[in-house]
């Protein structure tokens, strides 16, 4: 028998417990109904805790004027509660800012379905308490059965009540520990009859309908069931985080598909019992096609709605694209996602197009041979009437031209049709008509349509069938044209209007993809990240019509607005907290969500795998649009190419910055090196030639000491001349050189240079060939002096002494040239632009004339900030080298007579 | 002229004391007295106590401005100021300057250039009170009194303002003058911005001198300053 391989425990699961490491620890007082005693458990339980030493604080807990309960509340510390007021009512909550700041090990926090006052952080308590868990305190609450989301249905079916405030069973989930407080039906009847029990309003009015036995009961058994349950899933969980084998389902999914009908959220709740009894992973899909596009708000708003449901009760929302056929895109992504069972709800057959095609529902279940396939009765007259009464007739704005344009379609068929009557059979003018309604059927749509074929049956029964100008019908055969008359019609009018449908769809998906690529073209050649930034606010502004923010945080981490289309002077205060929730959280806040949602902005975060970037902010100009998923799809694509844009800006500055500071460091060895041997160098000299003079007293010849003097004195000349260019590199590293230009005669910088450099020349002849008609230049006379003298001292240095210095300036244009030649032994071509580098030596080792590398950079330096420009050539004969310098000319100015 | 009479007063305002040491020992040898002072206020207060002939003033001081010592003591006295200033303090130079000083010399510098404009200022002092007839440098002659001006001999015909300027630098033979004392002498105090005139009347006075600006024999460039006559 082969030795298996020890059972690994399952990542997830371990990563699951790991994250409950930080967390507080939530434990749930659950019961069937108000009344049986929750509050009551769980204040002495935490009696008993704070007896055991803990840090325990009441939060929030309502005794509802039962003294038991205020006689424990009175030995705990409690919270002061936070006074809102709204519409003229004081109201009282949960205070969470001073929970979080007084920190306390447990925090007990009553009602965990209750529904905060408007304005709050957060709309919903159970939202509080998911924060003051992430902070690390452990809460403790209590909750009733009805209250759970997934059991909404059951228990309204039960009772005949439906509670709205509910509590997502992820969140349920999520409780470390659930205890379960059960009193016996006739117990709890009971205490109610002696008035123990405080009955909650949204109770009050179904009182005797709702504290039945029978119910109770009912209500009971669904409170032992979850808790049960959440006893197996804990035991799941420690199966595999302790890798304890078992007969683990494969990992199957459900699929359930819903679209705008009512009956969607109906189909949510099953799904999700289906789920949890299977304990399966479970998806929620909605297939938008050309036809759901057309559909009205109020109808998408539905199906959003209930993807949202889907979402809070655990399930992976999904929304898929198909253009006609949204049975086999369903099949496809089942397929493609290892569902196994798909539900399905009942298909509506609404007269009379309901009967025009197969719905899908229809089509699903011919094709998913390979599926388990569920098909769930509508439950939901309830919602139906709601959404029947909440959808909207067009607005009459709409109407008149619609109508007016039928009329005159009908009109001008009419128009048309009369001198053709008496050569043309009946059922010919008919298609004239036909004609009309399909034109008016493709530009207004399926209302307009149906408009159009029956005013067009009238028209023509009116005009051209007999009797004339009457609706009476005389023939049998006028009455089948008639009929197949208005058949025809509704059949065309439907086509087209499906055709204007479809046609206005793929429209506007090309003006998105148009406009995406625009956007990603526009940011693929924007140079910096704010181009980037602007371009995505505008593309955001643009195709959502909205205003939009991007918000990211500045040096000291505050949220600041970097971009705005258009930019915005201030958010309010609600809508900075929610752009610093989504920011600091990674998910969406603000209008719309469920953090923060009265805020006019809604927010979602912009992050890179790596780390989060800002925050896009989005301000729609009707309230309550809100995160709908074609606006989350914009958004998540904008995101991604924003943040692969911003990224490339990153990694681009990364390599030049570290480029830079490559350069930087060969700059920094170079400079140590010429430092330490240029500048000692000299000193060698000085010292050794300055102790000669000094301690060599009388012995030293007077010639000798002269010479030794000499020595000395041309030494610290050159130390002096290379401490001066290096001050001059770094001023003009650091950019702080500033040429005080003036109208000056080069030739008298060229006197002035010679005088200064009488010793470095002494050797050589300088050959001076300056014109007496040579115009001024614009230059500072100093700064100027100073190349200059650069370039003719580096002359001096290299070429043999006895040789000519050549220095020529010409006219040239608006420019003046200075040519400086030597006859040295030249600069080989390939080293004549380097030879301008800070620190490069053409000729390098001990045998080469006592440099720095540093002169000629300076020359360049000194030239650019003049708007000059300085280069290097073989000299006038192909010997040696010319550096020729060209400077910007002054203009003539004229002097009058009288002062000259 | 007597030994005694020679001896001229130099007031060292310097805060290096390597510097004033060989400054001791060069003018000394030279024939001049040294009076030495460490600070600004020091050296103001040295100027009207030990009455020298010549001060020579450091203009980066620890305790105060350069400028300012040249104000204070141009309040009450007109002895020649001679500035030592470093090569980049271009700025700082000029506005000393313009400020009352009468010449300068860039740091780090040769003991003869020093003691050849010591001289040229105390010269020039002594002249302030009579005004020497005439100039001659080489086979230039400028004839202050005669308005007469000659290069080997043979006159030279210049204009009105260009004899003007001229003139000024023979005055102050030797001495830097800057563009604002030749602007505001020749051409006026509305001028001083003018330095295109002053470059162009410069560059006439060379041409009919006979004299190179790229090597200069007679007017010397400051640039940027002024002009000095050699």
């Amino acid at each position: 028998m082969p030795i298996s391989e020890p059972d690994r425990p399952v990542p997830e699961a371990l990563l699951d417990q790991q994250r409950g490491a930080g967390r507080g620890k939530l434990k749930v007082f659950l019961g069937a109904s108000p009344g049986v005693g929750k509050t009551f458990a769980m204040l002495e339980e935490a009696r008993v805790r704070q007896r055991a030493g803990r840090d325990v604080v009441v939060a929030l807990v309502e005794t509802h004027g039962r003294s038991e309960t205020a006689g424990l509340l009175a030995s705990l510390e409690q919270l002061p509660r936070r006074t809102i007021d709204y519409r003229g009512q004081t109201l009282q909550e949960m205070d969470i800012d001073a929970l979080l700041a007084r920190r306390p090990q447990l925090a007990l926090i009553d009602e965990f379905a209750h529904t905060n006052a408007p304005g709050s952080r957060h709309p919903k308590r159970w939202q509080d308490v998911l924060e003051v868990l992430d902070a690390g305190i452990d809460v403790t609450t209590t909750l009733n059965i009805q209250h759970v989301e997934s059991l909404n249905d059951v228990v309204a079916r039960i009772t005949g009540v439906r509670v709205q405030e509910t509590v997502p069973d992820e969140v349920l989930q999520r409780a470390d520990e659930i205890e379960l407080i059960d009193l016996p039906p006739e117990e709890l009847i009971g205490r109610l009859r002696e008035g123990k029990v405080y009955v909650p309003q949204q109770v009050g009015r179904a009182l005797e309908n709702f504290f039945t036995k029978g119910n109770l009961t009912a209500l009971r058994e669904l409170a032992l069931r979850t808790a049960a349950s959440h006893v197996d899933a804990d035991m799941l969980t420690y199966m595999q985080a302790n890798a304890v084998k078992g007969p683990w389902p494969t990992q199957e999914r459900l699929l359930v598909c819903i679209n705008e009908a009512p009956v969607a959220r109906a189909l949510v709740r099953a799904g999700k019992r289906m789920a949890d009894r299977a304990k399966i992973p479970w998806i929620v899909a909605t297939v938008v096609t050309p036809r759901h596009e057309a559909l009205g708000e109020e109808a998408r708003a539905a199906t959003l709605e209930a993807l949202r449901l889907a979402e809070t009760l655990g399930a992976e929302p999904v929304t898929l694209h198909s253009e006609s056929d949204a049975a086999s895109e369903v099949l496809a992504f089942a397929r493609a996602r290892n569902v196994t069972r798909i539900v399905i709800g009942r298909p509506r057959r609404r007269w009379p197009f309901g009967y025009l095609r197969e719905p899908v529902s229809d089509r699903i279940l011919d094709r998913a041979t390979d599926f388990e396939v569920t098909v769930v009765a509508q439950h939901a007259r309830i919602e139906r009437r709601r959404i029947l009464a909440a959808a909207e007739l067009p607005r009459w704005r709409q109407w008149v031209p619609t109508l007016a344009e039928t009329f005159a379609a009908m009109t001008a068929s009419t128009i048309i049709a009369w001198p053709l009557a008496p050569y043309v059979p009946l059922a010919s003018l008919a298609v004239i008509y036909l004609v009309a309604v399909s034109v008016v059927a493709f530009r207004r749509g399926l209302a307009a349509a149906l408009a159009a074929s029956v005013l067009g049956f009238l028209t023509y029964n009116f005009f051209f069938t007999t009797p004339y100008y009457s609706f009476a019908v005389e023939q049998d055969e006028a009455v089948v044209a008639l009929l197949v008359f208005l058949v025809s019609a509704v059949f065309t009018g439907t086509l087209a209007s499906r055709l204007k449908a479809q046609v206005d769809s793929m429209r506007a998906a090309q003006r998105r993809t148009e406009t995406l690529y625009a956007f990603a073209r526009k940011i693929a050649s924007a140079r910096k990240a704010d181009d980037v930034l602007w371009a995505a606010a505008a593309h955001i502004a643009a195709t959502l019509n909205c205003r939009s923010l991007i918000l990211m945080p500045d040096a000291s981490g505050t949220l600041e607005q970097v971009q705005g289309h258009p930019a915005i002077d201030e958010l309010d205060a609600k809508s900075e907290g929610a752009a610093r929730w989504a920011f600091e959280k990674n998910e969406p806040a603000g209008a719309g969500t469920t953090t923060l949602p009265t805020s006019e902005w809604l927010f979602v975060p912009l992050a890179t795998a790596s780390a989060p970037l800002g925050v896009i902010g989005v301000q729609f100009r009707e309230r309550g649009s809100g995160l709908d998923p074609e606006t989350k799809r914009l958004l998540l694509a904008v995101e991604d190419q924003v943040a692969v844009a911003l990224e490339r800006f990153t990694l681009a500055a990364d390599l030049e910055d570290s480029r830079v500071k490559a350069e930087g460091e060969k700059l920094r060895a170079a400079l140590l090196n010429s430092v330490s041997h240029d500048l000692r160098t000299p000193l060698v000299t000085v010292i050794g030639a300055v102790t000669g003079i000094a301690e060599g007293d009388e012995a030293l010849k007077p010639a000798d000491r002269r010479e030794l003097a000499a020595t000395a004195l041309d030494e610290a000349r050159r130390l002096d001349r290379y401490v001066q260019n290096l001050l001059g590199m770094t001023r003009l590293g650091h950019g702080a050189l500033e040429p005080k230009r003036a109208a000056i005669d080069l030739r008298e910088i060229v006197g002035r240079v010679r005088g200064d450099l009488q010793r470095v020349i002494a050797g050589h002849t300088l050959a001076v060939d300056m014109p007496r008609d040579l115009a001024p230049i614009l230059a500072d006379p100093v700064l100027i002096g100073q190349a200059v003298a650069n370039v003719i001292e580096n002359a001096a240095k290299y070429a043999p002494a006895g040789t000519s210095i050549g220095v020529a300036a010409a006219n040239t244009g608006e420019t003046v040239t200075l040519t400086i030649s030597d006859e040295g032994p030249g600069i080989p071509s390939a080293d004549r632009e380097k030879v301008f580098d800070l620190f490069y030596r053409v000729s390098k080792g001990d045998g080469a004339p006592a440099g720095t590398g540093l002169g000629l950079a300076i020359v360049r330096g000194l030239v650019e900030a003049h708007g000059g420009t300085v280069t290097a050539s073989a000299g006038p004969a192909g010997r040696g080298t010319a550096i020729a310098i060209v400077l910007p000319r002054a203009d003539e100015v004229v002097v009058p007579d009288e002062a000259k | 002229m007597t030994g005694a009479a020679e001896t001229h007063r130099v007031l060292v305002i310097e805060d290096e004391a390597p510097i004033r040491r060989f400054l001791a020992i060069a003018l000394g040898s030279a024939g001049f007295a040294m009076e030495e002072a460490a600070r600004g206020r020091e050296g103001i207060e040295k100027a009207a106590t030990a009455a020298p002939d010549v001060v020579v003033l450091d203009l980066g001081l620890p305790d105060m401005d350069g400028k300012a010592v040249v104000a204070a003591i141009r309040e009450w006295s007109q002895v020649p100021i001679l500035i030592l200033s470093v090569r980049d303090g271009e700025a700082e130079k000029i506005a000393a300057l313009d400020a009352g000083a009468d010449d300068y010399v860039t740091k780090p510098f040769a003991t003869g250039e020093l003691l050849a404009r010591l001289r040229a200022l105390v010269r020039s002092r002594r002249r302030a009170d009579a005004e020497p007839p005439a100039v001659a440098i080489g086979d230039l002659s400028v004839d202050l009194a005669r308005r007469l001006v000659t290069v080997g001999g043979r006159e030279v015909k210049l204009t009105r303002k260009e004899y003007d300027v001229l003139a000024l630098l023979a005055r102050f033979q030797g001495r830097l003058v800057t563009h604002r004392q030749l602007l505001s002498t020749v051409w006026g105090p509305a001028h001083l911005d003018d330095t295109h005139y002053l470059r162009i009347a410069v560059g006439h006075i060379r041409d009919k001198l006979g004299d190179d600006a790229a090597d200069p024999r007679f007017i010397l460039t400051e640039p940027g300053v002024g002009y000095r006559l050699a």
